[in-house]
C-alpha cells in the first residue's frame, strides 16, 4: 500500500453531510485505483462514509480516529 | 430500476429546508433518482435575490446557524452537481409571487406542475418537508 497515491481532504469542522460532500467531489476529479484520505470530526461520518462507500462500489481501505477526528480512506475503483 | 425519491419542499423554515437539502444530496449522492420540487413559503428561497438564510423553526435552528453546517442552497446544488437531482419550482407559487421563470436560481430546472411532479414520482418514494 506504500506507494498509493494518496490525496488527503480536511472537511475538519463540517456537519453531515459536508463531509461526504467534499469526499465525493473530490473522489470525481481522481484517477481509478488512488486513494482519498478524508478527515472529518463529525461522528456521523465515521458510518455514513463507508455506507456510501459499499453502496456506490468504491473500497474502503480503513477508518481510524486520532484525537476526535476521523481518518476514512476510500479507493477509488471506478 | 433506479429508486427514486421525490421531495416536496414547502416549508420556509430553516430547520425543514436544510432537511430536505440533505435528504436529496445524500439520496442522489447514492445514485437515487431525485425531484424536488419548491413550493409554498419554500419557493421565495429559490429566487434570485432572496436572502439565503431562512428563519429557525426553534431551538435547533438556533443552534444549527452557529455550526458549520453546509447551506442548504449548496446541498441542493451538489445534489444536482454530484447526483443528478432535478430542482423545480412550482408553476402555481411562481404565478402566485409574480416571478417569472427567468427570476429562478440558476440551478433550478424551470417551473414544474404538480400533476406532472406526482405523476413522476408515483413509482417511488414521495417525502414532504
Amino acid at each position: 500500500m506504500g506507494d498509493d497515491k494518496v490525496k488527503v481532504v480536511d472537511a475538519t469542522g463540517s456537519f453531515c453531510p459536508g463531509p461526504l460532500m467534499e469526499l465525493i467531489g473530490q473522489l470525481k476529479e481522481m484517477e481509478v485505483g488512488d486513494v482519498l484520505e478524508l478527515l472529518s470530526s463529525d461522528k456521523g461520518s465515521a458510518a455514513d462514509v463507508p455506507e456510501w462507500v459499499n453502496k456506490v462500489g468504491h473500497e474502503m481501505v480503513g477508518t481510524e480516529e486520532k484525537d476526535g477526528v476521523w481518518h476514512i480512506r476510500v479507493r477509488k475503483l471506478k | 430500476m433506479a429508486d427514486k425519491l421525490s421531495i416536496l419542499c414547502v416549508s420556509g423554515a430553516h430547520e425543514r429546508i436544510q432537511m430536505a437539502a440533505m435528504a436529496a444530496a445524500t439520496a442522489a449522492a447514492g445514485g437515487t433518482e431525485v425531484t424536488v420540487f419548491f413550493s409554498m413559503n419554500a419557493l421565495p428561497y429559490f429566487v434570485q435575490g432572496t436572502a439565503a438564510q431562512a428563519p429557525a423553526e426553534g431551538d435547533f435552528g438556533r443552534r444549527m446557524a452557529g455550526k458549520n453546517v453546509p447551506s442548504f442552497k449548496r446541498l441542493f446544488e451538489q445534489a444536482k452537481e454530484l447526483g443528478g437531482a432535478r430542482l423545480y419550482a412550482c408553476s402555481m407559487a411562481l404565478d402566485v409571487l409574480g416571478v417569472e421563470a427567468s427570476g429562478l436560481e440558476e440551478y433550478l430546472d424551470g417551473p414544474l406542475g404538480l400533476t406532472r411532479f406526482l405523476s413522476d414520482g408515483a413509482e417511488g418514494q414521495i417525502v414532504v418537508f
